[in-house]
């Protein structure tokens, strides 16, 4: 876990050191962090503890399994988590598999460029600012959709979630994460 | 794959990723995201929202012995779900929901075949296959249909369609798509609600032929 803090946040940190030494502590660190993040999620979700717990257990084995996908230009890590665990929150909800789309071509990784990385990680910083100056009723309609239940009936995929109000700002400051994945993907 | 015109609407990006959207929908969405590296950001963009909203999301303690079996099963081999792959012209997602072998073609008349994928009350999600030239059934529905080009191109009152491309009809539209000449058109086509053709005969065969 040496060179690679510089700016990073300590999750990145702790996900490089899981992907590229399989370093057990970092891992438990991981745990600390997203197990009781992931289990307040799911429990609000509708999930009893119990299933809860199953939830988390399978999701935080898959980030150790799947760690070699994790690419730190693309993907925040909190990001690539919530997208593990959503997947395996309908896949026990709905008793389907949920179709995923192809991982994107990229066995040819390429080397950590920090710079980039920790610009991603501003970018996420000032979402996480934008989100922070909703009003409390805006932000209770985005908590509810993306970390709620996931049947509401009434958010008709055609309205969407209540995002069309707030999409501007939501928009903010990613450019560069779209740029990324773009390029990569046109190779 | 740069020449994709016609994408996932923003409202549709979020709702699969926050878990929102029905099978037959995230079915499109994610054999799109597969073929197009736009809508793959713009759906990070919003993954990377419910992971900010997830890092802010209050702690739920969880019990004393989880944390020591999952530590104590990380060299426990289990199996892990593979990604989807593509399988010629389907894309991982269709391939997978194909179990990876070709698609069971049933004719549905004038040379157009389909393959359902899932079908239920509320949604259904199938392939379908049309000759060049072939025009599909004028059709209205009752509500969402999104079709997706996976090879060949079709036309109809609203546009081009090329591979890639996704149209979005929504009850509005009653629409007659053309398959374009050159190969046959194979699109992946998702409803909310049973299809209710305009033409006599096939709403008399709908419940006949599934569709």
């Amino acid at each position: 876990m040496s060179q690679k803090s510089g700016e990073m946040s300590e999750q990145t940190v702790w996900m490089l050191a899981v992907r590229d030494d399989r370093n057990k502590s970092a891992f438990a660190a991981l745990f600390d962090y997203f197990a009781p993040r992931l289990k307040g999620m799911l429990m609000r979700g509708g999930l009893q503890a119990s299933l809860a717990e199953e939830v988390v257990q399978d999701t935080m084995l898959a980030v150790w399994r799947k760690a070699h996908l994790f690419d730190p230009h693309r993907a925040q890590v909190s990001g690539w988590v919530y997208q593990i665990a959503r997947n395996r929150q309908i896949d026990v909800l709905r008793k389907e598999r949920r179709p995923i789309p192809e991982e994107m071509r990229g066995d040819d990784v390429q080397e950590d460029d920090s710079l980039q990385i920790v610009a991603l990680e501003q970018d996420t910083a000032r979402l996480r600012k934008a989100l922070q100056c909703l009003s409390p009723e805006q932000r209770t309609l985005v908590e509810q959709a993306y970390l709620g239940d996931m049947s509401h009936s009434e958010l008709h995929a055609q309205t969407g979630l209540p995002l069309g109000t707030i999409k501007s700002r939501i928009r903010l400051g990613l450019e560069r994460l779209r740029r990324e994945l773009g390029n990569e993907q046109s190779l | 794959m740069s020449s994709i015109r016609h994408h996932i609407p923003e409202s549709l990006l979020a709702s699969y990723a926050s878990g929102e959207l029905s099978y037959a929908f995230s079915m499109v969405v994610a054999a799109h995201v597969s073929m197009c590296a736009e809508c793959r950001a713009r759906l990070v963009t919003h993954e990377t929202v419910g992971g900010v909203l997830l890092d802010e999301e209050h702690h739920s303690t969880v019990t004393s012995g989880l944390r020591s079996r999952v530590l104590d099963m990380l060299d426990t081999p289990q199996p892990v779900r593979p990604a989807p792959r593509r399988m010629g012209v389907f894309p991982g997602p269709v391939a997978e929901a194909l179990s990876y072998g070709e698609p069971k073609w049933r004719r549905l008349g004038a040379g157009v075949r389909q393959t359902v994928l899932k079908r239920s009350d509320e949604e259904s999600v199938r392939l379908l296959y049309i000759p060049a030239g072939q025009a599909v059934p004028d059709h209205g529905h009752n509500g969402l249909e999104l079709t997706l080009v996976l090879q060949g191109a079709f036309s109809d009152e609203t546009g081009t369609f090329g591979v890639g491309d996704v149209e979005v009809a929504d009850d509005e539209l009653e629409h007659t798509p053309v398959a374009a000449e050159g190969d046959a058109c194979i699109c992946l086509a998702a409803t909310d609600a049973q299809l209710k053709f305009n033409a006599f005969v096939p709403r008399l065969l709908q419940p006949v032929l599934g569709i």
